[in-house]
C-alpha cells in the first residue's frame, strides 16, 4: 500500500467520524416527537381548550359575557393598570439601565440585584408586602385614614403591586444592550457639540429602541396577566377591584365556565399577540443590530455588566 | 491652533496614568503620541478632548484655558479607533450630526448643511455612499466617515485615537498616507495616538514617545530614530541588539570592541550597555582590530530581499541579529555554523542602570 492510498483512507475515516457528530435518524425522530408532544400537551391543547370552552355555547353567549358590566369594568381596570405600570417601568428601566451600563458607581451591583428582586420573590409575597404597608394594622394606616386615602383593596394597591411585579422587565432587557453599545457614540456626540438631552434622544435611545420595545412588550404582558400579587391586594370586589385574571377566577368559582373562558380567551389572545410582537422585534433587531465590532472593543471600553 | 499641555497628571485609583506631562503642539502640526499600551497616550488625548478629567495641570488650546470648559465648547474633533459611527444613521446623517445639533440661532440652513456634508464626503471620497448605513461600509470607509464627521464642525484641533488600529495592514498604510495628504491640504492641528512606530515615523511632523505615564522624547521622526534619548526609545523604535560592557575615560569597551563615548568622559569606570540596530550590523570574514566581535552563524532567515542572520558571539553574550541584504549574503557566501566577525556600524552607549 502506498502513502497516497493510506492518506485517502485516513481522510475517508475522518469524514465518517465527522458525520457521526449528528445523531442517527431514529434518535432524531424520537427526540423531536417528544419535544413536539410536550409542546402540544402543555401549550397547544390548553390554548385550544380555552377557545373551545369559550365558544361552546355559541358566539352570542361569548360576546355577551365580554360586554357584560363586570367584565367590561375588569377589562377597563386591567387597561388602566397597564397604562400606568408600563410607562412608569419604562421610565425606571431606561434610567436604571442607563446608570448601570454607562457609569461606574458604588452599590452598582447591589442595585442590579435589587432590580431582580421581584423575579426572586413569589408574587403572593409581593402582594403581602403592600398589605403589611397599607393594611389596617400598619404604621401608615392612621395617617391614611385621617386623610381619607384608600390604597389597599382599591385601584392604587393594584397599580402598586403590578408596578412592583413588572419592575425588572425593561431594565433587564436594556442593561446588556446598553453595555454592549458602549459609551463611544455618546462621547462623539458630545465632542460634536450635542448637549446631554440631544445625545440621549438622538444617539442613546435610537441605539436601544428594539431592546426597549421588547422589554415593554414583556412588561405589558405581565402587567395585564398578573394574578398573585394583585389577588392579595385587590379584595376581589366585583366590578370594582377585579382585573381580568381576577374576574376569570370569580366567574370560574361561580361555575360560570363559558363566561370565565370567554374572558380567559382575551388573555390568551393577548399572549399570542405578545409572542408575535416579540418574534417580530427579535427578527427586526437581529437584522439591524449585529453589533459593529463587539469583539474588538477597546480594552478600557464598555463597563461590561454581566447579567 | 496651538495646544499647550502644562503639568498634567492623572491617576486611576493607585495607577499613575500620567505624571506631570508638559508638551507644546504648534499650529498646523501633525503630532504622533507613540507608546506601548498603558503608557498614558490615550488618556492624554482624552484629557485634551475633555472626555477625561486631569487631576492636576492645564490644557490651553490657542492660548485659552480649557479645563473648566465643557466638551462641546472646546471645539475638538475626535476620531475613535472603532469609528463610533452612529449606527442608526446613514453616512450623510452621521456627517451632518454636528451641524444639526447646533442651537437654533447658530444652525446653518438646511441646504447649507447638505452642501457642506457633500463637500466633506467628496473630500473623503465617499460621496456615492451617502445613503448607506455604517454596517454596509468597510473599516477604511467607516474611518473616513468618522473623519468627515469630525471635520464637519470645523474643529480647532483634530484628535485621533489609534485611527488605523482596527484596519488590516494594507488599508492602514493607504489610509495613513491619505491622512498625511489631507493634513497637508487642511493644515489643521492634529494629534494622533498610535503604538505603531512605522505609522508615527512615516506620518507625523513630530513624534512624542511615551512610556509609563511620562514623555521619553519629543522630536522629529528622524531625530527620535537616529538619536534616541533613552534605551526605551531606542528599543521601541525598532529591533535592537544589546551588548554589555564597561566605560572609562570616555571609551566604552564591549568585548573586543572599543567605542568612542565622549558623553561619558566624566563617568568613573561603570557598566554600560551598547545598543545597535539590526541593520547597523555588518558581517565580515576577517577581524578588524577594536571594531569587530568574533561570532558563529546560528541561523539564516531570508525574508524577501532582507536576510536576518542570527549570530552567537564567542564571548558568551546573548544572540545578535543582523539584517543584511541578499546581495551581501551572496557576496559573503555565509553558511550556518560558520565562524565570522560582527561589525557594528553604529553603537549607542547608555549607562547600565537604565532598564528596558
Amino acid at each position: 500500500m502506498n502513502d497516497a492510498i493510506k492518506q485517502t483512507i485516513a481522510f475517508v475515516k475522518s469524514k465518517k467520524a465527522a458525520a457521526r457528530i449528528t445523531e442517527p435518524l431514529p434518535v432524531r425522530i424520537i427526540l423531536t416527537s417528544l419535544a413536539l408532544l410536550f409542546v402540544g400537551l402543555f401549550l397547544v391543547v390548553p390554548l385550544v381548550s380555552v377557545f373551545t370552552m369559550a365558544f361552546n355555547k355559541g358566539m352570542e353567549v361569548y360576546f355577551a359575557s365580554l360586554v357584560e358590566q363586570d367584565a367590561l369594568s375588569a377589562i377597563k381596570l386591567t387597561l388602566i393598570t397597564a397604562a400606568i405600570a408600563v410607562p412608569l417601568n419604562l421610565l425606571f428601566g431606561l434610567t436604571a439601565s442607563w446608570a448601570i451600563a454607562k457609569f461606574e458607581f458604588r452599590g452598582k451591583y447591589f442595585l442590579i440585584s435589587l432590580i431582580d428582586l421581584p423575579f426572586a420573590v413569589s408574587p403572593v409575597i409581593s402582594g403581602f408586602i403592600f398589605v403589611l404597608l397599607f393594611g389596617s394594622h400598619s404604621l401608615l394606616s392612621p395617617w391614611l385614614e385621617a386623610h381619607d386615602i384608600k390604597i389597599l383593596f382599591a385601584v392604587p394597591a393594584i397599580v402598586l403591586a403590578t408596578v412592583f411585579v413588572t419592575f425588572p422587565f425593561v431594565a433587564r432587557e436594556l442593561i446588556p444592550v446598553m453595555a454592549a453599545n458602549g459609551n463611544e457614540e455618546e462621547e462623539v456626540a458630545l465632542t460634536l457639540g450635542a448637549g446631554g438631552w440631544k445625545t440621549f434622544f438622538r444617539v442613546t435611545l435610537p441605539g436601544v429602541k428594539w431592546g426597549l420595545l421588547y422589554g415593554v412588550i414583556l412588561c405589558n404582558a405581565r402587567a395585564m396577566g398578573e394574578f398573585g400579587a394583585v389577588s392579595v391586594v385587590s379584595g376581589h370586589i366585583r366590578g370594582e377591584t377585579a382585573t381580568m385574571p381576577l374576574h376569570v377566577e370569580i366567574l370560574y368559582n361561580e361555575y360560570n365556565f363559558t363566561a370565565a373562558f370567554a374572558v380567559a380567551s382575551l388573555l390568551a389572545m393577548l399572549a399570542v399577540v405578545t409572542l408575535a410582537a416579540k418574534k417580530f422585534v427579535e427578527w427586526k433587531s437581529s437584522g439591524r443590530f449585529t453589533p459593529q465590532l463587539n469583539t474588538e472593543r477597546r480594552e478600557s471600553g464598555s463597563s461590561g455588566v454581566d447579567l | 491652533m496651538s495646544i499647550n499641555i502644562v503639568n498634567i497628571s492623572k491617576k486611576f485609583g493607585s495607577f499613575e496614568a500620567l505624571k506631570d506631562i508638559n508638551l507644546t503642539i504648534n499650529t498646523g502640526e501633525l503630532v504622533a503620541l507613540l507608546g506601548p499600551s498603558g503608557s498614558g497616550k490615550t488618556t492624554l488625548l482624552r484629557i485634551i478632548a475633555g472626555l477625561e478629567y486631569a487631576d492636576a495641570g492645564e490644557i490651553l488650546i490657542n492660548e485659552r484655558e480649557m479645563i473648566s470648559r465643557k466638551i462641546r465648547e472646546r471645539k475638538v474633533g475626535f476620531v475613535f479607533q472603532h469609528y463610533a459611527l452612529f449606527r442608526n444613521m446613514t453616512v450623510f446623517e452621521n456627517v451632518a450630526f454636528g451641524l444639526k445639533v447646533r442651537p437654533r440661532g447658530l444652525r446653518p440652513p438646511k441646504n447649507e448643511i447638505t452642501g457642506r456634508v457633500h463637500e466633506l464626503l467628496r473630500l473623503v471620497q465617499l460621496e456615492s455612499h451617502a445613503e448607506r448605513y455604517p454596517r454596509q461600509l468597510s473599516g477604511g470607509q467607516r474611518q473616513r466617515v468618522a473623519l468627515a464627521r469630525a471635520l464637519a464642525v470645523e474643529p480647532s484641533v483634530l484628535l485621533l485615537d489609534e485611527p488605523f488600529g482596527a484596519l488590516d495592514a494594507r488599508v492602514r498604510i493607504e489610509l495613513r498616507r491619505w491622512l498625511r495628504k489631507l493634513h497637508d491640504e487642511l493644515h489643521i492641528t492634529s494629534v494622533f495616538v498610535t503604538h505603531d512606530q512605522d505609522e508615527a515615523l512615516e506620518v507625523a511632523d513630530k513624534v512624542v514617545v511615551m512610556n509609563a505615564g511620562r514623555i521619553e522624547q519629543t522630536g522629529g521622526p528622524e531625530e527620535v530614530y537616529d538619536n534616541p534619548a533613552s534605551p526605551f526609545v531606542f528599543n521601541f523604535l525598532g529591533a535592537v541588539n544589546i551588548f554589555h560592557g564597561r566605560v572609562h575615560d570616555g571609551c566604552a569597551h564591549i568585548g573586543s570592541l572599543k567605542i568612542d563615548s565622549r558623553e561619558h568622559v566624566d563617568v568613573p569606570d561603570t557598566m554600560v550597555v551598547g545598543y545597535v540596530r539590526s541593520h547597523d550590523i555588518d558581517i565580515g570574514r576577517t577581524a578588524t582590530g577594536g571594531s569587530s566581535i568574533p561570532a558563529r552563524v546560528r541561523t539564516i532567515h531570508r525574508v524577501g530581499n532582507i536576510v536576518r542572520v542570527e549570530l552567537l558571539p564567542d564571548d558568551g553574550q546573548g544572540a545578535v541579529e543582523a539584517e543584511i541584504t541578499r546581495d551581501r549574503l551572496n557576496e559573503l557566501n555565509l553558511q550556518e555554523g560558520e565562524g565570522v566577525h560582527i561589525r557594528p556600524k553604529k553603537v549607542k552607549v547608555f549607562i547600565e542602570d537604565y532598564q528596558i
